[in-house]
């Protein structure tokens, strides 16, 4: 209104100053400064040097300006270079400002240029003005050239400790910036030390960002010492959160995130710090909501669940999320991402909240997928009328992908809410009835799942299905339809003409329609044998002689052989009954969701995946960082001790728990892909499609469960091991045969009579355990693992930890064939294992299980079974476990062995040097089964003759010598096999360097 | 943090590029043209990875704003963050478009420098900025000046300056609702919100304490309670629940969360005060009841009628959308100009002076050309409505604004002040 303006224009008379000003500059802007995106016209460069050079001040500003625009638009004007640092002593700050920004870009590229910049750096860094001072020295910390980062220590010391606030906090980044480039020379100048004493001072804002350089400097320190120096303490958090409400909003986000690495030693504190923390909950800042709420969710984990407070703050984060909703759609997005994670943590928070997830007709897409995702969360009974409604009605909108989710959604209720699977396969069969191409085969695909889940309830709808056969062209929807075809077959009575139509163009379908049309065959044959024989024939044959697909083929060859020695058995195989499907689908894995939730507000919640996962290790930094975990529950009488504990197991900040950087082990897939799809259970399903084979296999033949058979095995390539040994249909398929039944199947045999012993023993060199099987991938069980030989004895150490929430039991584990032969001699011992508890086993092995060549020689895959899953790992033996106490033999003998062995099996290897001398050397080795036979000095050389024999009964011969004074050991080894030369060159490696 | 920051026209020419962080290349600027301006698809998600780089991205008219990086930095204060920026950069040269960051991109480049260090975000209060990025050099400026700028700058009240003075004191609250309903065809309330602001204006003189009461539930019962001589007062009724509200910085948190008190010195001039959001007992303006029949594959009906639920009269706007193979409409309205727009796809039923209590009738036939593609389905948008009226449809109501300023010689009745309630509409639709 025109009072208003009147008011602003009578404003105090500093203010008066500016506004005309700003007023006049903007303008004048208007009719120059876009003419520099002009494009380039020939010799420009040379008329821009002139300019640069020129004797008028404001013909100088023109030209930077120029050169800054041509910058922006990626022109390459690195030749000005000199020219441009000519103008840096300008008194005029805007000037300034250009030039610095100027040299930002290019001084990389042009280092030795770059110090003519250094002196006027250094003056402007004591200049009077504060803002030139911290300009200075914000700029400085951008230029990465090391001639120019040693001037820089003692004006950022100097400006650490400026009188001006302004110039504090610039500094304070500053030193994040020096660490990036020299790391080592901030922890040597002591920059540390200094920022942490910022961490006081009497400026908010200078706090906030000395709390964001130190978290930045954190997380890559070098050293320990560093690492253990930036490490809060609950004295500094305390002063952080005094802080937060003078703060500005982004120093609010810095010391949040801050706080949230942090984990309180007490219940009280913890209650302490939510309290303390929660009135940002109403901040109008989304990412300070955010980061609270983070902080709230990881010290809630350390309370009791059931208290009051615990309540009432679960309460109170409800209201802030949903608010977050009526944000701008990108901050919605963040937002929605989020709260998935944290309905899958606590499904509590947001339950009455179901409205607030309807979808907009103008939400953008990318928030309708989100908020249709956390509707189905949400879907109990009690509100599955709602969304329902909602579904139907996003079904008919015109986003292919949003309608297909949404079709899908419909299917989900069904399984989630019972008393509402009518209501959705209805709905389903109305939006069949359209004819909307993606939306009827959708709609396919998740009536195979209902029929899953509610079995011989809803075939009256088969009908209508096969009436869209025709328009089927997704292999997804193809597949389901056919599964339907097959589980029905005895229900559809053209079933036959049906699969045959499909069979027709079998070559041209995609792998997943062609097993499964495999197998709805074999189903179809087994329920209705008399008509179907020619069919079957068919399919079979089209499956082993004319695929490629090695899956298929072997897939062909089982039911070949199933079929051709024991239909009754073949029956109960294929058509055993299925285990329920779960009612919810994209859980993210518990260990995962936890770290998420460390992490919320930051891209990796978004991406719904670990840092790790999308950030680039840095090179430099030494220090292991431990991936972030919610704190365990402190107990209610907390001593010292349980605190103790507790900052141990806590993924404190900077204090590294986690396994360092190992070489990762290899695990084997999953088995949803390997043992699921055999038996064609379903594509989710896997997890208890071993649990339907058992079922099946036990009904045969009363053996107890074989865990691995065909899991591996399918993985392996090779057919299933079947205990009867048939005679194969085509005879292509031999290789495998007999070895299942005797091997596997007795594992479960002596069950009870624990290891008990064995652990302890003294003597040799004991490897480090090495990570097996992480958290993550063992749905909450670690499995740590090391080989161990005492005396004849060999085995495996294996420390088990439960990181889930429930206890875990039923261990059992079974290895697939190696190249040695490596089996466990008894069962695996063990007591269930409770939430966090760890136990640490011995298992004796033997080498009488089967054997297969692998690659690496040396790999051995697990199998590991508890109450949640079958787990895969694979682990490498080492070789020097293998040496057997047979290894000692005649000199004569060695030495004519050695002559038969061709001289094109001599390897030689370099091993370095020792301080040990040829006798300390040769007992070393002995301790580990190398025989030394015989030993002889040529020359001052000592020249040790040696002997092992593997558990295979393979013979290696060595010559080690040892060079006097420089001490080198050469190593020469002799075997008929030289493949395992690797393996021996490191075993010796590892036994001399203890 | 954030290791770059590209502003692109539509064309995805670079108009302005800032790299903070040395292990953003210069290769990033064109792998987000190629990958998300230029797409093929077009790109679904404000965020993407594209070469394990991060790029967000917002979309202002023509103008897209970006910004980059390869750690796991916090994603709310990106999108914050780059909000924050359009409101700096509007602030300072009006509309965000091509034109106008070409012309201002010195400056723009001086406000990068300002509002992020290392891609930290630092002061990005526009009035504090402007006390001190000018595009005038600070040469000029006398050391108390300076001094002065940096206290302010990184300060405890970092958003207003010291040594404000008007001659008369004066301050306007703007109590700005948006109406948000969903409504299923049979007039069944599916979603119903309001999303309010308080926008204030204050013209005050020096540091001045303002103590603002609202007729929240909570908040009044919990001041009632602490003090214990007006309890005995009559119980007023006319009290709303909202389910949550958010503050500008300059409120003190931690005080309202303790004692329910909203306290806070303003910035001077414009700024938010406060968001709310309320679910409960809402009084919505208008009701929409929609008739739609299909008459054979070439012919619909609509009938639509309006309700007013208040007494006012107002301006209002209902947009009835129509089928993309309509080729004629007939429209019949009671009152108002209803006229079919096909580059909208839609009739537009604009009443100029809608009466309180009222109901209007729409009805319309329309004509189809016999749709011959099958897949493009109509798929029935929701009507909606566009109004003003001049009250709260929260029931939200100020209680009081005290102003407090000890040091200079003003009172809280010396201060004039000015509350005004507007209910918008914000979506407020329903399905036919």
């Amino acid at each position: 209104s025109p009072k208003m303006q009147g008011v602003a224009a009578s404003v105090s008379e500093s203010l008066g100053n500016i506004r005309p000003w700003l007023q006049k500059v903007t303008t004048q802007a208007k009719t120059t400064d876009s003419k520099y995106f002009t494009t380039t016209r020939k010799g420009e460069i040379f008329e821009l040097k002139a300019e640069l050079n020129s004797e008028r001040k404001d013909k100088r500003k023109e030209a930077v300006k120029k050169v800054i625009a041509s910058m922006t638009v990626g022109k390459d004007v690195s030749t000005l270079f000199p020219d441009v640092v000519n103008c840096m002593q300008a008194d005029n700050l805007e000037l300034k400002k250009l030039v610095y920004l100027y040299l930002m870009n290019y001084a990389k590229t042009q280092p030795d240029k770059a110090i003519m910049a250094v002196n006027t750096f250094v003056r402007d860094c004591e200049d009077p003005n504060p803002l030139i001072r911290a300009l200075a020295v914000r700029t400085i910390g951008c230029i990465r050239v090391d001639e120019i980062t040693a001037y820089l220590c003692d004006p950022l010391r100097k400006c650490l400790k400026d009188e001006d606030p302004y110039v504090r906090k610039t500094a304070a980044v500053c030193v994040a910036k020096l660490h990036d480039i020299d790391p080592l020379l901030v922890e040597e100048q002591g920059f540390l030390d200094a920022l942490k004493e910022l961490l006081a001072d009497s400026n908010p804002m200078v706090v906030a960002n000395a709390v964001a350089a130190i978290t930045e400097i954190s997380d890559s320190a070098q050293t320990d010492t560093a690492a253990d120096m930036l490490c809060w303490s609950g004295q500094l958090i305390n002063k952080l959160l005094t802080a937060l409400n003078e703060c500005t909003e982004w120093g609010q986000v810095f010391i949040l995130d801050a706080v949230a690495n942090y984990t309180p030693t007490e219940n009280n504190e913890a209650q302490n710090m939510i309290e303390r923390v929660s009135p940002r909950l109403a901040h109008a800042n989304a990412a300070v909501v955010l980061s609270a709420v983070k902080v709230i969710m990881k010290l809630l984990e350390m309370l009791d669940p059931n208290s009051d407070f615990v309540v009432s703050t679960i309460k109170k984060l409800s209201a802030p999320l949903v608010t977050l909703l009526s944000s701008e759609p990108e901050i919605q997005y963040v937002a929605l991402r989020n709260i998935n994670l944290i309905v899958q943590k606590r499904p509590d928070i947001l339950k009455q909240e179901l409205k607030v997830f309807f979808v907009k007709y103008n939400d953008p897409i990318y928030v309708k997928l989100e908020k249709l995702d956390i509707l189905i969360r949400l879907t109990s009974a009690a509100n599955i009328a709602n969304v329902l409604a909602e579904l139907k009605e996003y079904a008919t909108e015109v986003d292919v992908d949003f309608v297909r989710k949404a079709v899908r959604a419909i299917g989900r209720c069904a399984i989630k809410v019972e008393s509402a699977a009518e209501r959705c396969v209805s709905t389903l069969l109305d939006l069949i009835q359209t004819k909307v191409n993606y939306v009827v085969q959708e709609a396919i695909v998740v009536i195979k799942d209902i029929f899953r889940k509610y079995p011989n309830k809803y075939e009256s709808v088969i009908g209508t299905l096969c009436e869209n056969l025709d328009t089927l062209d997704e292999p997804e929807a193809r597949a389901s339809m056919i599964w339907i075809i097959g589980e029905y077959a005895e229900r559809i009575d053209n079933a036959d003409e049906l699969l045959e139509s499909f069979l027709e163009g079998f070559a041209d379908e995609q792998t997943a329609v062609q097993l499964q049309l495999l197998t709805s065959v074999v189903k179809l044959f087994l329920k209705r044998p008399t008509d179907t024989q020619e069919l079957v024939q068919q399919a079979l044959s089209l499956a082993t002689q004319e695929a490629d697909n090695p899956d298929l083929r072997d897939r062909g060859y089982i039911y070949w052989r199933l079929l051709s020695t024991d239909p009754a058995a073949a029956k109960q195989v294929v058509l055993a009954e299925k285990p329920l499907i779960s009612e919810e689908t994209d859980l993210l894995e518990p260990n995962l969701l936890d770290e998420l939730i460390c992490h919320i507000g930051s891209l990796a919640s978004v991406y719904h995946k670990p840092p790790a996962a999308f950030v680039d290790g840095r090179g430099g930094g030494q220090v292991a960082k431990a991936t972030k975990g919610l704190p365990s529950r402190l107990a209610a009488e907390a001593g010292g001790a349980a605190a103790a504990a507790a900052g141990a197991g806590g993924g404190d900040f900077g204090a590294g728990t986690g396994a360092p950087g190992r070489p990762a082990v290899s695990v084997i897939p999953t088995q949803e892909s390997l043992i699921g799809d055999l038996l064609d259970i379903d594509m989710s399903g896997g997890a208890t499609a071993a649990a339907a084979m058992a079922a099946a296999s036990a009904s045969t033949n009363q053996q107890p469960v074989d865990l691995l058979g065909e899991g591996l095995d399918s993985l392996l390539g090779g057919p299933a091991p079947s205990a009867t040994s048939p005679v194969p249909p085509s005879g292509a398929s031999a290789a495998a045969g007999g070895s299942g039944a005797d091997s596997l199947a007795d594992i479960f045999g002596g069950l009870g009579g624990g290891v008990g012993g064995g652990l302890g023993g003294g003597g040799g060199f004991d490897p480090p355990m090495e990570t097996w099987l992480p958290a993550q991938k063992g749905k909450g069980l670690q499995i740590e693992g090391r080989f161990l030989r005492r005396g004849p004895q060999l085995s495996m150490e294996l420390r088990l930890r439960n990181n889930a929430m429930q206890q875990l039991n039923g261990f059992a584990v079974q290895f697939n064939k190696n190249s040695f032969g490596l089996a466990p001699a008894q069962p695996l011992a063990m007591n269930p294992l409770a939430p966090q508890q760890s136990v640490t086993t011995l298992l004796p092995l033997n080498t009488k299980g089967p054997v297969q060549k692998m690659d690496p020689l040396l790999t051995l895959q697990v199998a590991v079974k508890n109450n949640i899953d079958i787990f895969y790992f694979a682990c490498l033996i080492p070789m020097y476990a293998l040496f057997t106490e047979e290894g000692d033999m005649d000199k004569r003998v060695f030495l004519s062995t050695w002559k038969d062995i061709p001289p094109e099996n001599e390897t030689q290897f370099n091993l370095g040097s020792y301080a040990h001398d040829a006798d300390t050397a040769s007992t070393m080795l002995r301790s580990f089964n190398v025989f030394t036979i015989a030993k002889r000095s040529v020359e001052s050389t000592d020249m040790l003759y040696q002997c092992v024999k593997l558990t295979n009964g393979i013979l290696v011969l060595a010559e080690l010598k040892i060079v006097p004074q420089t001490n080198a050991y050469t190593l020469s080894l002799k075997s008929r096999h030289v493949e395992i030369y690797p393996g021996v060159h490191e075993a010796y490696l590892a036994v001399l360097k203890g | 943090m954030i290791g770059g920051l590209f502003v692109y026209n539509h064309k995805g020419e670079v108009l302005i590029s800032r790299v903070y962080r040395d292990d953003i290349g210069r290769n990033a600027v064109d792998a987000f043209r190629v990958n998300v301006i230029h797409a093929r698809q077009q790109v679904r998600s404000p965020v993407n990875m594209i070469a394990r780089t991060s790029f967000f991205h917002v979309k202002r008219s023509n103008i897209w704003l970006c910004a980059v990086s390869k750690k796991n930095l916090n994603a709310a204060l990106v999108f914050q963050f780059l909000y924050k920026m359009l409101e700096v950069m509007g602030s300072y040269f009006g509309k965000i478009n091509e034109e106008n960051i070409k012309n201002n991109f010195v400056l723009i480049y001086e406000l990068l420098d300002e509002l992020l260090d290392y891609g930290y975000p630092q002061n990005t209060d526009t009035g504090v900025l402007k006390t001190f990025i000018t595009q005038q050099g600070v040469k000029s400026q006398t050391k108390e000046e300076t001094t002065k700028i940096t206290n302010q700058v990184t300060g405890q009240i970092a958003w207003r300056r010291e040594g404000i003075k008007y001659r008369r004191n004066e301050l306007f609250l703007d109590v700005v609702e948006s109406v948000n309903l969903l409504m299923s065809p049979q007039g069944q309330v599916l979603s119903a919100h309001v999303s309010g602001r308080v926008l204030m204006k204050s013209y005050l003189s020096g540091m001045p304490e303002c103590k603002f009461g609202i007729n929240d539930k909570v908040i009044v019962e919990s001041r009632r309670a602490a003090d214990s001589s007006s309890a005995a007062g009559a119980t007023k009724s006319g009290h709303i629940a909202i389910d949550d509200c958010q503050f500008h910085q300059c409120v003190k948190l931690s005080k309202f969360d303790t004692e329910h008190a909203i306290s806070f010195i303003p910035p001077d001039g414009e700024f938010e005060l406060m968001r709310y959001r309320n679910t409960k007992d809402i009084s919505l303006p208008f009701r929409v009841i929609p008739l739609v029949r299909e008459i054979g594959r070439t012919k619909m009906e609509v009938k639509v009628v309006v309700k007013s639920n208040f007494k006012a009269v107002t301006k209002v706007e209902v947009r009835i959308p129509t089928p993309l193979n309509t080729s004629g409409v007939q429209v019949i309205c009671m009152k108002g100009k209803a006229r079919y727009k096909a580059s909208d796809n839609a009739i537009v039923w604009k009443i100029k002076r809608m009466g309180g209590m009222k109901e209007w009738q729409l009805s319309a036939e329309i004509d189809l050309l016999n749709a011959t593609d099958k897949a493009k389905k109509w798929t029935r948008p929701p009507i909606s409505m566009n109004f003003e009226v001049p009250f709260a449809a929260s029931g939200f109501k100020v209680r009081y604004l005290k102003v407090f300023e000890s040091k200079l010689n003003y009172s809280d009745h010396d201060v004039i002040k000015w509350v005004r309630y507007i209910g918008k509409s914000g979506l407020y639709e329903t399905r036919c």
